[in-house]
């Protein structure tokens, strides 16, 4: 189920609700999963004390969420490039939507390809994170 | 011994369950046969969970050893402290992760086992708005396979901040 170039426009939009209402036992299971067990995510008690007003989640489970909307729309396998800057801070209890733009449609060495400009933003409509991604398309 | 991470299908679910990521691609070998890539595959950002593997990572508690988040104190628990350790592990939480980019070279499956060079980046500063000044580092982390092949090459910029940075 892979995109094909001959469906793509510039300025196409696709967009998902990675996360509704993030619990702190999901920012657990991320540093389970991922091995970053920096307290900063996990423990409340701790962040405070580090002067945050309480623990926050890790930029990569807001990039792993992400990379959620991309896979499912790209199709398996076919990211070739991914790339995020963490630009605002992502809370329990935040309610994430990932974004994708077309860019360009190009053809590389026989290869369609697709730029994307990626984005995801808060309840609030912040960007917590943006970025692009490049994916090989039929 | 180098560091290696062996590719490891129940890891590959337990991670894609933490991200909320249902795609049978990631746990279900049947359905994973009829897909394009004709077998499980990692979600884009596994490979982050090399840090499970790299045994001077210091953001995971280790046995018998000091740990800077919380115990009977709200910063430091388990061992006592090293009179010569000021802040431990991650450096009691002052740096963080900026930016994070991946180019994927070949499909990351179960039963590969990864091993890898990292080489430093640039090193630049900026004035931030609320968190002071801030240093940032760029790492680039190529990733190969058990046969040399790059499976997947990473760049990683972070950042070290005066103050908390509290945004958002």
């Amino acid at each position: 189920m892979a995109l094909k170039a001959s469906d793509l426009s510039v300025g196409q939009v696709h967009e998902e609700q990675v996360c509704y209402d993030l619990s702190r036992t999901q920012i657990v299971q991320y540093a389970g999963s991922s091995g970053d067990y920096n307290p900063l995510h996990t423990d409340e008690i701790f962040a405070k004390a580090a002067g945050y007003p309480g623990a926050f989640a890790h930029g990569m489970l807001t990039m792993g969420l992400t990379g959620k909307m991309l896979t499912n729309w790209v199709g398996d396998g076919r990211l070739t490039k991914f790339g995020v800057r963490f630009v605002s801070q992502v809370w329990p209890g935040d309610t994430l939507t990932s974004k994708a733009t077309v860019k360009e449609i190009r053809e590389e060495g026989g290869q369609k390809l697709v730029d994307l400009e990626v984005e995801t933003v808060n309840q609030d409509g912040t960007a917590v994170a943006t970025g692009h991604a490049t994916a090989r398309v039929d | 011994m180098a560091d290696q991470f062996p590719i490891e299908a129940g890891h590959i679910l337990l991670f894609a369950r933490s991200v909320g990521d249902a795609n049978p691609i990631y746990y279900d070998e049947e359905y994973a046969k009829k897909t394009e890539p004709g077998a499980i595959i990692a979600p884009p950002t596994f490979v982050q969970a090399s840090a499970q593997f790299t045994e001077d990572y210091g953001l995971r508690p280790k046995v018998g050893e000091w740990w800077f988040g919380s115990g009977k104190e709200p910063r430091g628990s388990g061992a006592p402290k090293p009179p010569e350790q000021e802040s431990g592990g991650g450096g009691g939480g002052g740096g963080l992760h900026a930016e994070q980019h991946y180019e994927y070279h070949r499909p990351l499956t179960p039963g590969m086992v990864l091993h890898w060079e990292r080489e430093p980046g640039e090193t630049w500063e900026r004035e931030g708005r609320r968190a002071g000044k801030l240093i940032f580092t760029e790492s680039i982390t190529k990733y190969y396979d058990q046969d040399n092949n790059l499976v997947i090459t990473a760049r990683s910029v972070g950042v070290r901040t005066e103050r908390p940075a509290t945004q958002g």
